[in-house]
């Protein structure tokens, strides 16, 4: 565990970086962990993280690429081309929440 | 009722045909297919080490003769009304529902895929009777080029079955003497070799040993049939010779018509009492669920064990049993007769250590072993006499036990 400073609040953190809980992110936090990525958040972006954490809050898991392109008509190109190299690892921690696990 | 007579259908038919009060309950297993295939052994057709007697049976054969056994395809289930639907156009009606239809490669799901042009002639699928026979053709004459095998999408039923595919691919075009004018190379949508890290790190290296080159991170979108290459979401391309693919897999089209599954037509099920989320008088077990335990029928065995229990519970009105603790066992093929064996549950890795017993084994976990493999080869004998007639495995505990491993 470890603590880092987003928009001046010191968040819990894993090791890797991710939020320990995501009650605690807000969009102006948003913006800093992408800079990690050199990601400029546009609406694209904050329409996708969006839907990653209301999915998250309603079924208390996180969705896959394939879910967010049925349910949340996100196509699985764009999500590739917004955040590229590792799109759910990189969209899930700018959106404060855990890290996606490969399935069984 | 129950749906689907695969591993887990004909195993809850043959423990309930012994539990159940035949005076007051009658059970009816549908199925739509009269033969009972061993899925198991498909991995060993391309490679001519199984023909179509080792794995082909007649489902009726598995059946208990106190069970109603209806071959007819199921379209839907109406949970409200407690009834399902046949293609046919009959309806019956249900007390108890067990759905057990499994899951299957759905390979239109990416573009290209399956064009006349390729599939099954240069990109093959070895989940599927069809696609297994057609493989061994190609092999017997493949004289050298690049292999490619590939995983779509996650999850996939054995998931250790694409890497078994590997390792033997290496060891029969080595024996064949062509090896080296063979490019093996494995793609996946996975970060490393394997969903579990302990294992990936294992397999990982047995992978690069064997000059078999990983592709990790690879998410295709589709198949350009003409210049025989794969692309990814974001661009890459892997060209091919011959694909061996596992397309995605997906839970049948009945889930869908029912309205029932998630996205993959998987059905939402409690993790360790394999109720249905949404209806406390449907049970759903194997592949068919949306659980995060492996689809494997060595699962399907230690779930059958605990839904029996938990039927028997519902009918009783008494609490069903939390008991299901994602328990897996599986042995993987590493090719020149040897086999790795892992054995894991919901928040145990695969570990290294002896199995059945501490210290004398025989089976040695997470290694290496001529005895794994014949564990492996014996496992055909076990499927057909002892779990599809729902009787337990000698040694093998439904629960996983932590004894004899190295924690
Ligand atoms: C290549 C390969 C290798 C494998 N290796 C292993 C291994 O080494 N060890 C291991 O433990 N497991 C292995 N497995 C996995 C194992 O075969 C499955 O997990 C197991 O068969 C699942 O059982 P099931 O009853 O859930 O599904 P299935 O056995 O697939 O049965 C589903 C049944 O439902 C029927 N059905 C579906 N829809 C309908 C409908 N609409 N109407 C009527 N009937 C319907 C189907 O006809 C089928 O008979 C392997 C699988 C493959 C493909």
């Amino acid at each position: 565990m470890a603590v880092k400073t987003f928009a001046g609040v010191e968040i819990e953190v894993n090791d890797e970086g991710y939020f320990l809980k995501h009650e605690n992110w807000n969009k102006e936090m948003a913006q800093e962990i992408a800079e990690e990525f050199d990601i400029n958040l546009t609406d694209e972006h904050i329409k996708i993280l969006s839907f990653l954490r209301s999915d998250f809050e309603s079924k208390g898991s996180l969705p896959t690429m394939r879910r967010m392109k049925k349910v949340g008509g996100i196509p699985t190109k764009d999500l590739y081309r917004l955040f590229p190299d590792g799109p759910l690892k990189k969209a899930c921690k700018i959106a404060g929440l855990t890290k996606p696990a490969s399935c069984i | 009722m129950i749906l689907g007579a695969g591993t887990a259908g004909t195993m809850m038919a043959n423990h309930l045909a012994r539990k159940i009060d035949h005076k007051n309950w009658n059970i009816t297993i549908i199925d739509e297919h009269k033969t009972h295939y061993y899925q198991p052994g498909f991995l060993f057709i391309p490679f001519g080490t199984y023909s179509e007697k080792d794995v082909i049976k007649k489902k009726a054969d598995f059946i208990p003769k106190k069970v109603e056994y209806i071959s007819e395809k199921i379209e839907k289930i109406e949970p409200q009304a407690n009834t399902i639907k046949l293609e046919n156009g009959n309806s019956i009606e249900y007390n108890i529902l067990i759905v057990a239809t499994g899951c299957k490669i759905v390979p239109d799901e990416i573009d290209g895929l399956t064009d006349v042009s390729i599939w099954h002639k240069d990109a093959f699928d070895f989940y599927t009777f069809e696609g297994a026979m057609a493989l061994q053709k190609k092999f017997e004459n493949f004289k050298g080029g690049k292999l490619v095998i590939h995983i779509a999408e996650m999850p996939i039923k054995c998931p250790v079955a694409p890497l078994e595919f590997a390792f033997l691919a290496d060891s029969f075009f080595t024996k064949k003497g062509i090896r080296n004018d063979i490019e093996l190379i494995y793609a996946t949508p996975l970060s490393g070799a394997f969903t579990k890290q302990n294992c990936s790190t294992v397999l990982g290296h047995l992978l690069s040993e064997k000059n078999i080159k990983l592709i990790p991170d690879f998410n295709i979108e589709s198949v350009d049939s003409n210049s025989k290459k794969m692309i990814s979401f974001d661009g890459k391309e892997i060209d091919f010779d011959c694909l061996a693919t596992i397309p995605t897999n997906m839970g049948d089209e009945l889930i869908e018509n029912s309205d029932m599954g998630d996205e993959l037509n998987f059905i939402p099920t409690d993790k360790h009492t394999l109720q249905s989320k949404d209806h406390d008088n449907i049970f759903v077990i194997g592949d068919a669920t949306d659980l995060p335990s492996s689809k494997a029928g060595s699962v399907a065995h230690f779930q059958a064990e605990i839904l029996t229990h938990n039927v028997m519970n519902f009918i009783k009105n008494k609490p069903l049993k939390p008991d299901f603790d994602g328990h897996a066992n599986c042995f993987i093929e590493s090719g020149f007769g040897k086999a790795f064996l892992i054995d894991f549950n919901y928040d145990v890795e695969p570990v290294e250590g002896k199995f059945p017993f501490p210290i004398i084994g025989p089976m040695s976990l997470l290694k290496e072993s001529r005895l794994n493999h014949f564990g492996k080869m014996a496992f055909k004998h076990i499927y057909w006499n002892v779990l599809l007639r729902g009787l337990p495995m000698p040694g093998i505990p439904t629960q996983m036990k932590t004894w004899g491993k190295k924690l």
